[in-house]
């Protein structure tokens, strides 16, 4: 059975103590870690101490919190306090931050309790986990096939059942697809709902933070916990719902099937997949109807300036002065373009020179700002979708988990995994990849439910109705 | 349709100051062209009179009082992870 933070709750109610939950979850991540790779470091002595804190006081009867002795992981790019952070780059291999990103100062005020750091594509730049400078991840469901990226690491986590939540960061997909190719949920929030204080910076314009869970609810729950403004991250939003966390009957929902969605490109099983899901929210009694949204056929293109961009603009910091690693050299630029040649893997160099050249005088208006004004159109192309409609739906990828190796040698062919996801990003909104099925090699399908921004709590209503359904039936 | 020149590839390569050998230059100047090709649809899209969205949820300069705020990050773990420091101070190589 699929871990669940009401299960270890009940667990610890029932008389286990913390100290027995986080030795189940290195127990667990040792039987798995050597076939898998699910981590890049892990400190059990620390999280044991921070275990028995949570005993001593939960003895003495005091409040400590909604996720008291509740083990979680999280992406390596979550700059964490007394452990590593690497980003799964050989650029940060030396790397100890100062401080905590704040995301995972909110989980431990409520009680959770950090176990490891997940392995992910180094510096979050993949869509298969494959570029991490600590090897790939391998599919809890086939060994064969990539986990999905950039937080493979920690979907395979959650699907593992080492713990019951992991924190990922999604730019373009990458919460979504390793949710939808590893069977377990992963929730992109609205931009800006929560802080990425401590994260390291990919694309400035679409990064958020998300949790992967078994369940739609130890989503909802995680995202209650660490939504809200945060001074020291200025992208935040002024102001949050009170809770993600809903026991309401979803009534009668419009909801729009995006037929650029549902077209060629997608494997029959997965489209079998998706006719299910919306025959059971008919059954539901919500409308469900098709809707064209043509210009979400330029996002990946629109996405493939502007994020390359953003991203040569954050990893400029990366000098080999301040922090990380740093190259042996005779003079300062020499120190640079060694320290940079070294440190990066050949993925965040394609898009840092993609990035420049999109963005170098003479360039700059035919792609950069074009891209920009053709997001103009996919913003507003959203925006007037969600006048008619409450939840935008359609499959997470056009296809399953595929083979390790498949599309290393291609990188447009790696980019066109995130040919469904990268729309949201673009716009700010909030998405959800739910398990739906899985193919005749057993291999998990995920369902992708996109809201308006800040509609967050309405998505994950939805989803957890739409759950429940597929468990029913 | 791109064709981007190995002098091209070179040039970005220095403007991010990323050192490549005449290899890696070869093999990127093929990938760059086939990705810039791809994003290059783009091309036929009428943008006219459409302002470019820079930021998706409609702020501007966000700004606060210029008060001191304290981080409780402590100079020595600062410090800890810089290569060469004396002093408090951080050394670099030679800049003029």
């Amino acid at each position: 059975m699929s871990k669940t933070i009401p299960q270890l709750q009940a667990a610890l109610q029932n008389g286990s103590s913390a100290r027995q939950l986080v030795e189940a979850a290195f127990q667990r991540l040792e039987e798995v870690q050597t076939d898998y790779n699910v981590v890049i470091s892990s400190n059990k002595q620390k999280a044991l101490l921070q275990a028995d804190q949570i005993d001593k006081a939960r003895q003495e009867g005091k409040d400590v919190g909604r996720l008291a002795g509740i083990p979680f992981i999280a992406k390596d790019n979550f700059l964490t306090f007394g452990s590593k952070t690497t980003a799964a780059s050989h650029m940060l291999e030396p790397f100890e931050a100062p401080y905590q990103a704040t995301a995972i100062a909110k989980l431990e005020a409520e009680g959770a309790i950090l176990i490891a750091k997940a392995n992910l594509d180094a510096f979050a730049h993949g869509s298969s986990t494959e570029n991490s400078y600590y090897s790939a991840t391998k599919n809890p469901h086939d060994t064969a096939k990539v986990p999905g990226g950039s937080s493979g690491g920690s979907a395979a986590a959650v699907a593992l059942d080492i713990v019951p939540f992991a924190l990922g960061t999604d730019t373009g997909g990458s919460i979504r697809l390793p949710a939808s190719y590893c069977g377990v949920v992963g929730l992109k929030p609205t931009y800006g709902l929560v802080s990425r204080f401590g994260v390291v910076a990919m694309a400035s314009s679409t990064d958020v933070i998300g949790p992967l869970t078994n369940t739609v609810e130890d989503a909802a729950l995680i995202l209650d916990i660490i939504a809200g403004k945060d001074e020291r991250d200025s992208t935040t939003l002024s102001s949050r719902d009170d809770t993600y966390m809903s026991s309401a009957v979803v009534k009668s929902q419009k909801i729009g099937v995006i037929s650029e969605y549902m077209g060629e490109g997608i494997s029959d099983e997965i489209r079998v997949q998706v006719q299910k899901r919306i025959d059971q929210l008919k059954k539901l009694g919500h409308h469900v109807e098709e809707v064209s949204l043509p210009a979400l056929n330029l996002a990946l293109a629109i996405y493939y300036i502007v994020v390359p961009a953003e991203i040569s603009s954050n990893l400029a910091r990366y000098d080999g002065i301040r922090f990380g690693h740093s190259a042996d050299a005779s003079n300062l630029d020499e120190l640079y373009a060694k320290t940079r040649e070294e440190g990066f893997m050949d993925e965040n160099k394609r898009r840092i020179l993609i990035g420049t050249y999109v963005l170098s005088s003479g360039y700059y208006d035919a792609y950069y700002k074009k891209a920009q004004t053709a997001r103009t159109l996919l913003v507003k192309e959203f925006k007037k979708a969600f006048e008619q409609y409450d939840v935008l739906l359609g499959p997470v990828a056009p296809t399953t988990a595929f083979n390790l190796g498949q599309n290393t040698a291609d990188p447009l062919q790696m980019y066109l995994a995130d040919i469904m996801t990268v729309s949201a990003s673009l716009a700010g909104l909030p998405a959800i990849s739910l398990p739906s099925g899985v193919d005749s090699a057993s291999l998990p399908i995920g369902l992708q439910l996109i809201a308006d921004q800040t509609n967050d709590a309405q998505l994950l209503a939805l989803a957890q109705q739409l759950e429940k359904e597929n468990t029913r039936g | 349709m791109a064709t981007v020149t190995l002098e091209q590839v070179q040039r970005v390569a220095a403007l991010s100051k990323i050192a490549l050998n005449d290899q890696q230059a070869i093999a990127l100047q093929k990938e760059l062209d086939k990705i810039l090709e791809y994003v290059e649809q783009l091309n036929v899209v009428d943008t006219a009179g459409v302002e470019p969205t820079y930021q998706v949820t409609g702020l501007s300069n966000i700004v606060r009082s210029d008060e001191l705020i304290d981080y409780k990050v402590s100079h020595a773990d600062l410090l800890r992870n810089v290569i060469e420091h004396q002093d408090g101070s951080l050394k670099v190589p030679k800049v003029l």
